[in-house]
């Protein structure tokens, strides 16, 4: 069989069923590479059951910077018989088809590179070992130091006890004698190059950067019921409650979760709530109590394909619309959609400090996709991060809902100051008092959403990416923007450009103006409506020329843009 | 202390003459006042309902909040800030209907708060239809055949959940409620307070007086730590006991619980986050 040469950006894929530790796998290979100083990407898609089925993860090592999601497999490392029709479609002659020599037999692909997976297992007391032993195999034809991968080992199996530690190291071992027998075969040529600045950068998720924002914005209070995927945030903050000094409680359902979050924030804590799809659906009713009351909550939104349950484990952008229009009544409201690491971290931040300043509900629109990525990045500057103070000491003659002529009403907390805090669901005098004065209530109405105007002048805009000279402008928002930017960068093409939104609510006042600049314009949405494209069209009028919509809850990959865009540009 | 200073100056009360709830209110500044409690140290947490509107008419902080939603949040409020005194405040829809299934969990969570429910077995705001307390064979306009779902026991339920206190007043008897009140505030853990009342627009089965016929307090020889007792008692509907059912002195609060107040009790409002912590977090992830 000839030589399989790989060039400096690898895709390598494990596929294995639910229960044989694919994601600690990936979790152990991940910060092995990284640590070994080469650029690393991981993305996994997984079925909602937990024995069973059929899971990938996708490792992308390059010498250069990966953030995104490429179809393309180069090593395919399977550890069950159905992984190979699990893949079938991504699967081309030049992936090297990776595992153990009986699960091979059946399969028509040829390039196949038959390991001694299972006996090995065998050997080490069980099938289960298989999947270190799998990750033996990539760390060592990766050239990641032993003494690396033991440490990452230590480090994801370590609550288990030294002697299962010990047991996998040498599970890995085992993985690295088929890895050297791999390259002494002269079968592939992988020229993966490190990178001294990897080594200080740092390795994260789309979630640990979010929580690390809100603990950066001051976040003290989290109520949240477990739903997928938003369930990782859940447990990234309650593990890290003690040592910053916030409070984690699992709430009896949704209702009781942010209700919990503004009785938190009433008190003066600053509060978040997690959940995605139908969760947040039991939320809005507290959405507009947040709205009328004026008390702070970040809603941090984690989508993933609905109606109803949908598809749990899978990823989308359907829940724009159930954010913007979610609460009785009008009210104003933030909703930001990160689309890198840097920016789940900024934005995080940001969503504490707008939630403070406009005393309204403000949304961190995320999703499966962008909450499991791991990559690496620049350590982040918090020294810069700025947190605002915007709680007052109230005094006697206190009145919570006083009519400011900004609409932002001097927020007082219960037990500081000589002041009493009311606040009402029911529409309520300057005292906070409930009332049925229809002055009144045109006076509040007009001094709620009087915010409005400051939170416009206050947006993060959409950045610009690519060609400034463009005539063809491509629209994103959130999550779709690693694989847009790379299949731009793809291209190289000096009349194309990517506007990224970041904040998709309000909508930034510079929008018409790259629009009309654009002979033609394309978004690419995970959702079968196009929901942004919408929005943009009700609040600017513009139409946007083609929307590129995918909905079957499987994130846009480098390539599928990339197709998509040479179309578009031959149009 | 004088009861008065818990008055609202121009509060224009919405509920009907001879209403159950304006003893309640009388009952409740009467026991702050006796107790030295002030107005800013206390919160008023209520829902939706006639009981709910109670926060208006006493000086206090207030969260008047969602239908139904009042315990999650009076728990929280305690829980951010344990020097708060947190009174949660609404009828019997609310809390045992719209609320149900946060008067479970929040008796298993067991935030340091009173829960005043005023039970006079009739929706009122929304003008007379059942609650989840109304008698068999109640008639409304919605339960046009009288009411025939088994009516909900608020203290058997608090008591099978091992609530850490469990009480029944009468409105009709503001003494005996006003003692009950200071138990309640006094104990450290839940404290569940059904209070009966009449509801005088809507309610023309069970009165004032049906109340004063089918009631009758516990005596001193009713022992509140034996639960199965407390049980028993609170199952007894030919005529209903008042008083204190049951007491559980043993239960840690939710706020006691918390890692936060391990070494510091201070309110968390106090506090701010530690970006040096932050950074080393940061730093494991190289």
């Amino acid at each position: 069989m000839s030589q399989n040469s790989l060039l400096d950006d690898i895709s390598i894929v494990l596929c294995g069923e639910a229960g044989q530790g694919i994601q600690s796998v990936e979790a152990i290979l991940v910060q092995a590479i990284k640590k070994s100083g080469y650029n690393v990407f991981s993305t996994k898609e997984y079925m909602s059951r937990v024995r069973g089925g059929e899971n990938s993860t996708e490792l992308r090592v390059s010498s250069n910077r990966v953030t995104a999601y490429v179809d393309r497999i180069d090593i395919l490392l399977s550890l069950s018989e159905g992984a190979v029709p699990h893949l079938k479609n991504r699967i081309s002659e030049s992936t090297i088809i990776m595992g153990d020599e009986k699960q091979l037999k059946s399969t028509s692909f040829e390039n196949t590179l038959p390991i001694p997976l299972l006996e090995m297992a065998k050997e080490m007391g069980g099938a289960i070992f298989s999947n270190v032993i799998a990750a033996g195999v990539i760390a060592c034809i990766l050239n990641v130091p032993k003494t690396v991968f033991n440490e990452s080992i230590k480090d994801i199996f370590g609550r288990k006890g030294e002697k299962i530690v010990n047991k996998d190291i040498s599970a890995g071992t085992k993985g690295y004698e088929i890895g050297k027998n791999i390259l002494n075969s002269n079968r592939l040529n992988i020229n993966v190059k490190t990178n001294e600045n990897v080594f200080n950068e740092v390795l994260l998720n789309g979630t640990e950067a979010v929580g690390m924002g809100c603990i950066a914005g001051g976040c003290k209070f989290m109520s949240s019921y477990p739903m997928t995927p938003s369930t990782p945030l859940q447990s990234f903050m309650a593990s890290n409650s003690e040592e910053f000094e916030m409070i984690f409680e699992q709430a009896e359902d949704e209702i009781a979760a942010i209700n919990m979050a503004l009785g938190g924030s009433y008190a003066g804590a600053r509060s978040l709530v997690a959940t995605s799809g139908s969760g947040f659906a039991l939320m809005e009713e507290a959405v507009g109590l947040s709205g009328m009351i004026e008390t702070p909550v970040v809603i941090y939104l984690a989508q993933r394909p609905g109606p109803a349950v949908g598809l749990p484990t899978r990823t989308s952008q359907e829940d724009l619309n159930l954010a913007l229009y979610s609460g009785p009544g009008e009210f104003p409201r933030i909703i930001f959609a990160p689309g890198n690491l840097e920016d789940a971290f900024h934005i995080s931040q940001r969503a504490f400090n707008q939630a403070d300043n406009y005393q309204i509900p403000v949304f961190i629109l995320s999703d499966q996709y962008l909450a499991d990525i791991f990559y690496n990045i620049p350590m982040m500057g918090i020294d810069s991060t700025k947190t605002e103070h915007h709680l007052i000491k109230t005094d006697k003659n206190y009145m919570r809902y006083h009519l400011a002529d900004d609409g932002i009403s001097p927020r007082g907390i219960p037990g500081w100051g000589d002041g009493l805090v009311v606040v009402d669901s029911d529409e309520h005098d300057e005292e906070g008092h409930l009332t049925e004065n229809l002055d009144i209530r045109d006076k509040m109405v007009e001094k709620r959403l009087k915010k409005l105007d400051l939170i416009e002048q206050d947006v993060l805009a959409p950045e610009l990416i690519g060609s400034s000279d463009y005539e063809y402008l491509i629209i994103g928002w959130g999550s779709t923007y690693g694989s847009i930017v790379e299949a731009l960068n793809n291209l190289n093409h000096d009349k194309i450009g990517f506007l990224y939104f970041k904040q998709v609510y309000p909508l930034d006042k510079s929008v018409s103006d790259y629009l009309i600049k654009a002979d033609k314009t394309i978004i690419f949405e995970n959702n079968a409506q196009g929901q942004f494209a919408d929005l943009i069209k009700l609040k600017t009028g513009h139409d946007l020329h083609k929307k590129v919509l995918k909905y079957n809850g499987m994130p846009f990959s480098v390539e599928e843009i990339e197709k998509h865009l040479k179309e578009f540009l031959e149009a | 202390m004088d009861s008065t200073q818990f008055d609202v100056e121009g509060a224009d009360v919405a509920w009907c003459p001879g209403c159950g709830n304006f003893s309640i209110l009388k009952a409740l500044k009467e026991t702050l006042a006796e107790l030295e409690i002030a107005p800013e140290e206390v919160v008023m947490v209520s829902g939706i309902g006639q009981a709910g509107k109670l926060p208006h008419y006493i000086k206090s902080n207030v969260f008047n909040g969602l239908h139904g939603r009042s315990l999650p949040v009076s728990a929280a409020i305690r829980a951010v800030n344990p020097e708060i005194l947190v009174f949660n405040v609404s009828g019997d829809g609310c809390t045992y209907g719209e609320g149900g299934n946060h008067f479970i969990h929040n008796i298993r969570r067991n935030p340091n708060i009173v829960n005043i429910v005023h039970n006079n077995m009739v929706y009122g705001l929304t003008k007379g239809q059942a609650s989840p307390t109304s008698q068999l064979d109640f008639n409304t306009p919605l339960q046009v055949d009288g009411v025939f779902e088994e009516p909900f026991n608020p203290l058997a339920t608090a008591i099978s959940l091992n609530a850490s206190f469990v009480a029944r007043a009468f409105s009709g008897d503001i003494n005996q409620t006003k003692d009950i009140l200071k138990k309640a505030i006094n104990h450290n853990g839940y404290a569940l307070v059904d209070i009966f009342q009449p509801c005088v627009t809507f309610n023309k089965l069970n009165t004032f007086q049906w109340f004063k016929n089918n009631t009758y307090y516990l005596d001193e020889s009713h022992d509140p730590n034996d639960r199965e007792l407390a049980f028993k008692r609170a199952i007894e509907t030919e005529k209903y006991p008042l008083g204190i059912f049951y007491i559980n002195e043993k239960k840690k609060t939710f706020e006691e619980s918390l890692s936060v107040y391990k070494t510091d009790k201070s309110p968390l409002f106090t506090r701010k986050q530690n970006l040096e912590k932050l950074k080393n977090l940061m730093e494991t992830k190289r």
